[in-house]
């Protein structure tokens, strides 16, 4: 804490008082001993509304140092008022240098994405959760759900995937798609696309997830089996588009509609505001070292 | 009354008599506070056997029936169950989790208002296939042909399968709950009033849906009722309670053909004659 900053405010560093960051942290070392397991904690009033991300709040604050490079992204864009509210706010109480570049940040709270580029093992990416229950839908008795992961009894998960398939098909759940943890507990990512879901799986980083509201933490440890709920005959599949992003012309990437006007007008572009503008400025290097390879489009593979 | 309990030669299927039982309830009771629920009941259930329990609201039927399903933990008393392994084990010594997957599996329970026993949201399909999910099964097809096969036995026609038990007729739920309950091909299945509450051309139909699957499967059943014709149509062996405790039991015809107790005997007087 030597930066001016901190000193200026009249906050403990990071906001939450001491004892309440080692009541945070011993929630998140027992949810990384529990691969997918929803550990209890005393969530607290943080200066922001239930749903904004107070549990990513909470747990970004309980592992924050000095030293921490901190991004925030909401939806996947760095600029949106959740993600900028946020920076600001650890940049204010805990004096951190902040980013919006995914490879040079050691945290990454995120509210519902991954960001494209591959985490490296330094890298912590914490989850903003809204409702961590992933049986809460099928069963609303809290007392019943705990249960249920106790014995195991994930039978009903299944009857979510067959229902969407008798209605609809096929595998409707687009988002919160429920996964297993480490062969044990069935868990809710938080509502990230299922294109993310793969990601999870054997992680470099480690991925932690917070519910301020509903008070649970819980964590997927570097390098765990993550393996998304199907059926043999309805095997898991990702989203995929027809079209490349529009601005920054890269195919492979989870893609945001954007309206354009009220005509029925609208772009796909790149969610992942971060990895589109690195995308636009090597598509411009390449442009100006070859300008006769004007139009070739920076093609991504998946990782 | 209960020493001379067991069932008549006559009446146990051959391939089983030598067997052991399937369910032994020993001295059950259960108490609320200083309330009886149901005292001191004994009796055995044989594999394939139907077993009624009579009586009066408040007489401790449904109370019995929670204990002898695992619902409920009997004050005192034991429960013994013929598991598939043959081993005759005490079901309040398994622990939750094997409970839980017996009676998932080798039990069914049908209860009186099918919104207890269905997911009222979720399609008939889902609603027959939650079972085969529950232990593993995850080929789609599989458990959907399944579904339409227990359908079409209950008596349901198949382009219901995506409907919602909210959409179906009282009869229809009830029918539905019982493909629910026996898709995992249980050897017993408990029933608390399955047929009240549906007008008497309805429940002619389940009666005779249930008698049928009840022989074609051997299954074993311990039926709780206050309606005797019910009893009458379905049960070999039947029990008379009254205050919480057995007061009469036997054949099932021979007890309303020729009542013993005072009870048993107001019991049958009482049925309304069309």
């Amino acid at each position: 804490m030597t930066t001016s900053a901190v000193e200026a405010t009249p906050y403990n560093f990071a906001y939450l008082d001491e004892q309440t960051k080692r009541m945070i942290r011993r929630a998140i070392l027992k949810g990384i001993a529990i691969p997918g397991y929803q550990v209890p904690f005393a969530s607290r009033e943080m200066p922001m509304p239930y749903g904004w991300g107070t549990g990513g709040v909470q747990i970004t604050a309980a592992i924050i140092g000095p030293d921490d490079v901190l991004k925030v992204i909401d939806q996947g864009a760095d600029d949106t008022t959740n993600a900028v509210a946020i920076r600001g706010f650890f940049a204010r109480t805990a004096g951190v240098a902040t980013t919006t570049q995914t490879g040079e940040a050691s945290i990454i709270q995120t509210r519902h994405r991954i960001p494209e580029q591959p985490l490296q093992s330094d890298q912590v990416l914490v989850f903003q959760v809204p409702i961590p229950e992933p049986l809460r839908f099928l069963e609303p008795r809290e007392t019943e759900t705990r249960k249920m992961h106790a014995l195991e009894e994930y039978g009903i998960m299944h009857v979510k995937l067959y229902e969407d398939i008798a209605r609809h098909g096929h595998i409707a759940t687009t988002y919160a798609y429920p996964v297993l943890v480490d062969g044990r507990y069935v868990m809710d990512p938080s509502p990230i696309p299922k294109f993310d879901n793969p990601k999870l799986h054997q992680s470099d980083a480690l991925l932690l997830f917070g519910a301020g509201r509903e008070q649970r933490i819980y964590a997927i440890p570097p390098h765990t089996d993550v393996v998304s709920l199907d059926f043999e005959d309805y095997p898991f599949e990702v989203q995929t588009f027809d079209e490349p992003c529009a601005i920054c012309g890269t195919r492979g990437t989870y893609l945001d509609e954007i309206i354009t006007d009220d005509k029925g007008g609208r772009m796909f572009v790149c969610s992942d505001t971060d990895f589109c503008e690195r995308q636009v400025a090597r598509n411009q290097g390449v442009q100006n070292q070859s300008s006769a390879a004007a139009s070739e489009k920076t093609e991504m593979t998946d990782a | 009354m209960l020493e001379d309990f067991t069932p008549s030669e006559a009446f146990v299927p051959e391939a089983t008599a030598e067997d052991p039982p399937l369910l032994r309830a020993s001295g059950v009771s259960h108490f609320y506070g200083n309330r009886v629920g149901c005292q001191d009941v004994s009796f055995e259930l044989w594999p394939g056997e139907v077993l009624a329990i009579v009586g009066e609201s408040g007489s401790g039927k449904s109370t019995l029936l929670g204990c002898l399903s695992g619902r409920l933990t009997p004050t005192a008393g034991v429960v013994e169950y013929r598991m598939r392994d043959q081993a005759t084990r005490n079901i309040f010594d398994l622990s939750e989790a094997e409970r839980r997957f017996l009676a998932r599996t080798d039990w069914g329970f049908v209860h009186q208002d099918a919104r207890n026993g269905l997911r009222m949201t979720i399609s008939a399909g889902g609603n027959v296939g939650e079972r085969l999910m529950a232990i593993g099964n995850r080929n789609y097809a599989a458990i959907r042909g399944e579904a339409l096969d227990w359908l079409g036995r209950v008596e349901i026609d198949a382009d219901r399968i995506d409907d919602r038990p909210e959409q179906f007729s009282g009869g229809m739920r009830q029918r539905l709950q019982i493909a629910r309950n026996l898709v995992t091909g249980p050897r017993l299945v408990f029933m608390d009033e399955p047929t009240s509450g549906l007008d008497v051309s309805v429940q002619a139909r389940l009666l005779d849906l249930l008698r049928g699957l009840v022989s074609d499967l051997s299954l074993s059943a311990i039926i709780v009722t206050h309606d005797l014709a019910v009893a009458r149509m379905i049960s070999h062996r039947m029990m008379v309670m009254r205050n919480g405790t057995v007061v009469e039991s036997g054949l099932t015809d021979q007890i309303l053909d020729d009542p013993q107790s005072a009870y048993a005997q107001l019991l049958v007087a009482s049925v309304l004659q069309p």
